[in-house]
């Protein structure tokens, strides 16, 4: 008996011709998120990819755990692999889904033969283990309506596959079958709830953070890098740039109206994304803003920002309120990094009274003082880049 | 997480955090480890060494207390004694009375475990203290009365250096006929300054050994002869039933090997003052330093602020220049001092605060460095509004 796990396609099945791409697509991202797990064999069979491991010492809950947060999956079950003999079946049944159904106290029992050369009709192998389950397991009834347990066996060109209830998946679309954004990331509690919902949309993420030594930490930093990590636990590897900062801030401060001062930083952060997205083959901004959040997320003052975009901005959280992104933070366990009490670049130099209805003219007029190509040209080239990876920390290269 | 970036001349002037363990302290947690690394508790041979090696440790740092070895008590830490010494007392005299007296300025570990035996049904009586962060003694008098159970004053404040009147605890609960224990938390006063519990009239006194260039993980109680408390852990007969579980050895045997490299106490004292008036001196000719810790604070613990500049840039600032201080406790986004807003400081003080805490390798280079950075900082760190 081998334990392997079947994984139902999300809406993958809708797509037409381009069905094969997004299941290669699929199947790519699974190799990726399985990768130090050791070694795989992917089979796509219908709308179901069987994954099996090649080696019996693999490590299946994590296995599992990773292809949960896989997007493009609509649902997916654990399950052994037996031959395709009805004694062999009866006994594995019983044998490998042992503790669940001593968990439960009703079940079922559902037949697929796609095998049509194997000897008995699926009802008629539905009453052979439904029969086999109630002589061994006394405390069980029957219940085809809505029973705790579904015991479902599948009869298979190669193999007869027993699993018991399935899960839910991710959801959304094989990352990558959608292109790349760019995903600007604070440190608080939206910008990474953001990228993960574009990223179930099947986005790649590249994500830009803006730091600000020493108004900002190298705390700060590090809290950006472990918050990104818990994304790419959906999106997959993510590569991060940090743009210097501090210089910018400064000017603005020096230079231009208090109340206007986190528009006109807004506004440099979105040329210099820009810049970053054109260069990684990004075709969107992502951004976790939410209408009416805080005075630079009104409406006027979004349209301020948005004035200096030309590709999109993606803002998925637009109109959620705080307690809606709060559940997914916390879902996505995001939500604790996201409170440990850094300052962040969005912090430094907040004026006490910003403008909630600023015009574009009157932001434009303001900033003209600035030199802005060079002030964005100086911070591009200084950019740093870090590969950022669900799985694989390097804290310990880090430890001497 | 160790960093790779750490820069090769630092100036560590955050001792009340941690200290640096000293070679002797080192040395004897290698032994503990590499030789003697029996359960001190088993009967063979193997045992009977660490067993002795335990022993001496006690030894060594009642030496350091004037008191007798069988009255300290091995914990985890500062953290543990605290906790086990309040919550020990209130539990065993709960029958007697309700009533605790502390201070506003305790540490968080004494602070808030108050406040949980508060939600048990205990009054708690928090003394106010002056611009200088000290209570008052009348204060202390009248709030003791013949249903107060425990008190608890810390000898010297983690945050200014303050020194407490501790030694007035044991009049006052004499004068109200009261039953009470009294604690001291001494974490940050053992090791730099003279500390003899007998003396001080205390009951219960916590410190912890990497204050004192030890290793984490251990701490002791003193619990005078006599006395009993709760325990609040249970199952094995180790520190006499009050603390259950294998002793850790490597961390108490480090402990023991620092309490005895301690230097005379009384001249390091003396150094301490002289580098603090060093710096004072440089501080001044900066200018924009104000200093919040009182003049007759333990000259190891410095709290200033810095005019217009808030502490997490400052801090960030010097600690890429290899100058690491703290700002005292977290005070990031609006959270502010609790010890220095009962100190009654403007907000603009409570907005900047760094603590410099020295330790007897503190050195008049790393001051110069320090002050050199923090002018640097100055010129910087733009003005917080």
């Amino acid at each position: 008996m081998n334990e392997i796990i079947l994984v139902k396609n999300g809406e993958l099945a809708l797509k037409g011709l381009n069905r094969r791409n997004f299941e290669d697509m699929l199947i790519k991202n699974m190799r990726l998120r399985l990768e130090g797990l050791g070694t795989f064999d992917f089979s796509s069979q219908q709308s179901t990819v069987v994954v099996t491991p090649h080696d019996d010492v693999t490590d299946m809950d994590e296995a599992f755990s990773r292809i949960c947060k896989v997007f493009g999956i609509a649902g997916l079950s654990r399950a052994a692999s037996v031959e395709k003999d009805m004694g062999v079946i009866l006994r594995s049944t019983a044998e490998y889904l042992n503790d669940r159904i001593l968990s439960a106290r009703t079940f079922k029992v559902n037949a697929k033969r796609s095998d049509k050369t194997f000897p008995l009709a699926s009802p008629e192998i539905c009453a052979q283990v439904g029969g086999y389950i109630l002589s061994r397991y006394q405390h069980l009834s029957v219940d085809v309506h809505n029973p705790d347990l579904i015991i479902t066996v599948e009869i298979r060109d190669h193999a007869a596959y027993i699993h018991g209830n399935q899960v839910k998946g991710a959801g959304g679309m094989p990352v990558g079958s959608s292109g790349r954004a760019a995903l600007l990331i604070s440190g608080g509690i939206d910008s990474p709830v953001a990228g993960y919902m574009m990223a179930k949309r099947g986005l790649a993420l590249t994500a830009v953070h803006f730091a600000s030594p020493p108004y900002t930490s190298a705390r700060a930093e590090q809290k950006v890098h472990k918050l990104l990590q818990k994304v790419a636990a959906y999106s997959g590897r993510i590569v991060l740039f940090t743009v210097p900062f501090t210089e910018i801030q400064e000017q603005i401060k020096d230079n231009c109206p208090e109340d206007l001062f986190t528009l006109i930083m807004r506004r440099m952060m979105m040329r210099i994304s820009q810049i970053i997205a054109a260069d990684q083959n990004c075709g969107a901004l992502i951004t976790g803003e939410s209408v009416g959040q805080v005075a630079s997320q009104t409406m006027p003052a979004i349209a301020c920002t948005q004035a200096v975009c030309n590709i999109p901005v993606f803002r998925p959280l637009i109109g959620m309120d705080k307690d809606e992104v709060v559940a997914i933070s916390r879902k996505i366990d995001t939500f604790d990094i996201s409170i440990l009490p850094y300052e962040d670049c969005c912090t430094v130099f907040t004026p006490k009274h910003p403008r909630t209805k600023p015009t574009v003219e009157m932001v434009e007029k303001a900033e003209k003082v600035l030199d802005i190509d060079a002030l964005v040209d100086k911070a591009v080239k200084g950019v740093k880049m870090k590969i950022i990876h669900a799985y694989k920390t390097d804290s310990e290269d880090d430890y001497e | 997480m160790c960093r790779k970036d750490v820069r090769q001349t630092e100036a560590y002037f955050d001792n009340s955090a941690t200290t640096k363990p000293c070679a002797e302290a080192a040395a004897a947690a290698e032994k503990a480890i590499k030789e003697v690394w029996g359960n001190p508790s088993s009967l063979h041979r193997s045992g009977m060494a660490a067993d002795d090696l335990l022993t001496l440790s006690r030894e060594r740092i009642s030496a350091r207390l004037n008191c007798s070895p069988d009255e300290i008590y091995f914990t985890s830490g500062g953290t543990e004694s605290n906790n086990t010494a309040l919550r020990g007392a209130a539990l065993r005299l709960k029958k007697q009375g309700n009533k605790i007296v502390s201070t506003a300025v305790e540490h968080p570990s004494v602070y808030e475990t108050l406040s949980d035996l508060e939600k048990e049904g205990f009054e708690v009586i928090r003394l106010k203290v002056d611009g200088e962060g000290k209570i008052s003694e009348d204060d202390l008098f009248s709030a003791v009365d013949e249903k107060t159970v425990l008190v608890s004053i810390m000898a010297v404040n983690n945050e200014t250096g303050s020194v407490q009147p501790v030694q007035a605890a044991k009049r006052a609960v004499a004068r109200a006929h009261s039953p009470a224990l009294i604690h001291c938390d001494a974490v940050q006063a053992f090791g730099k300054m003279p500390l003899k519990p007998s003396s001080l009239g205390v009951d219960l006194m916590s410190i912890s050994a990497h204050k004192i260039h030890g290793i984490k993980g251990a701490g002791a109680l003193y619990i005078r002869k006599g006395v009993k408390i709760a325990p609040l852990v249970f199952g094995g007969e180790q520190e006499n039933k009050l603390r259950p579980g294998t002793q850790a050895m490597p961390a108490i045997a480090a402990f023991g090997a620092a309490a005895k490299a301690l230097p005379d106490i009384e001249k390091e004292l003396a150094s301490a003052k002289e580098l603090r008036d060093y710096m004072l001196s440089l501080f001044e000719k900066i200018g924009g330093i104000e200093i919040n810790s009182p003049a007759d604070a333990l000259p190891f613990i410095t709290n200033i602020s810095v005019t217009g500049r808030r502490s997490e840039p400052m801090l960030s600032f010097l600690s890429e220049k290899g100058v690491y201080v703290s700002s005292g406790s977290a005070c990031s986004k609006g959270k502010r001092s609790r010890v220095l807003s009962e100190m009654g400081l403007s907000s603009e003080r409570l907005e900047s605060p760094l603590r410099i805490s020295f330790s007897r390798f503190t050195t008049k280079e790393e001051i110069d460095c320090l002050a050199d950075a923090l002018k640097q900082g100055i010129e910087y760190i733009r003005p917080s509004k």
